[in-house]
């Protein structure tokens, strides 16, 4: 039998939240931790998360799993344990510094927010080609690690700068995504992208503890990108 | 979109300069430290009052004291101000943030300043 502990909170019936301690058979296989919450929302059917491709790509399910946020899609049983907190209980939270809607969902309108604000499309006014855009293999692989974020915030909400300053500073993803279009040949905004980052806050609030490249589902690293906007702002500054 | 981050209080007014200083004023103080700590090491054990007073009465010594000093100053004001717009926040604890707030910056300043004026006096009266 595997120890399951819940973060249940339905604002609607509950005064505060509370841990819900539950046990599942798992017939001894070592399910993915979705697949966990799918058996148990079988039994209990007002347990609530978000939940769609249940293959890693969508980033709907990022959640707290024994004390690092990660996809409950692709994190096994024994993997989550291996996290050490929680003993051999599996101990599943709503990722941290966000308001908590209802259970394991978070209202995540600062995060996007944030990914609004730095204009997370292609800005480029000369007259369209015929056909496309062209860059050579080398100019595209500038983006590679950086167009691979899915946006399911574990890394943001992982990140205490972003906890205090949720409003302020950008975030690691947001950042990484800024950083997608500064290193994009085709996109002609660099100048007004990087002076819409110049503030004390937007990007400098990144104190380089890199949780977010600990937690990154996709195995991106937002701290890197985040020291090449700070060199990119450098070089424009001296 | 399009909002604006705007922050008066800060040392620089630009995140890019704030970071700047306090690396620079980091390597400053690390600097001093080591020239100050490896001449104790090497002078310390044999040393009265009137060989440790010479050191800092030359010319290059008031010069990176100076320097030490204003380190310490900007160091500090970068720092202190990140803890307080990041724990003392309307976000955080109400309306009462705002007034913790600049009550915290400004003893800072106080302390920064006196600090500043004081050091300045000891190093160069």
């Amino acid at each position: 039998m595997l120890k399951v502990s819940l973060y249940r909170y339905n604002p609607e019936v509950d005064q505060e939240p509370y841990m819900q301690d539950v046990e599942l058979d798992t017939g001894g296989k070592d399910l993915m931790v979705l697949d966990v919450l799918e058996l148990l929302k079988a039994k209990d059917p007002s347990l609530t998360y978000r939940r769609s491709c249940r293959e890693g790509v969508c980033g709907s399910d990022g959640m707290n799993i024994n004390g690092k946020n990660g996809l409950a899609c692709i994190t096994p049983i024994s993997e989550a344990l291996k996290n050490g907190k929680g003993g051999n209980t599996l101990v599943l939270r709503p990722l941290p510094g966000l308001p908590v809607i209802r259970d394991l969902i978070i209202d995540m309108s600062l995060f996007y927010k944030q990914y609004e604000k730095i204009k997370p499309y292609l800005i480029n006014n000369t007259p369209a080609p015929a056909i496309e855009r062209l860059q050579s293999p080398e100019e595209r692989a500038k983006l590679d690690g950086l167009y691979e974020c899915i946006l399911c915030a574990c890394c943001s909400t992982a990140c205490p700068s972003f906890w205090w300053n949720p409003d302020r500073f950008i975030g690691p993803s947001g950042l990484l995504q800024a950083y997608r279009f500064l290193a994009d040949s085709r996109d002609t905004a660099t100048e007004q992208r990087l002076s819409e980052l110049d503030d004390p806050f937007s990007v400098f609030r990144c104190h380089g503890i890199q949780n977010c490249v600990n937690v990154c589902p996709k195995g991106l690293n937002p701290t890197r990108a985040i020291g090449h906007i700070r060199n990119m702002l450098l070089n424009r500054a001296s | 979109m399009g909002m604006v981050v705007k922050s008066v209080t800060s040392f620089g007014r630009s995140g890019l300069s704030d970071w700047l200083v306090q690396r620079v004023s980091g390597v400053v103080l690390l600097a001093y430290f080591l020239v100050v700590g490896g001449y104790l090491v090497c002078e310390g054990s044999t040393m009265d009052y009137a060989q440790w007073s010479a050191f800092f009465a030359s010319t290059f010594m008031r010069v990176f004291s100076t320097a030490a000093v204003l380190s310490v100053i900007a160091h500090a004001w970068i720092g202190l101000w990140a803890v307080s717009t990041d724990y003392l926040t309307e976000r955080m604890m109400g309306g009462k943030g705002l007034v913790l707030r600049l009550a915290f910056q400004a003893a800072s300043a106080v302390v920064l300043f006196t600090y500043l004026v004081w050091g300045i006096q000891i190093l160069w009266s």
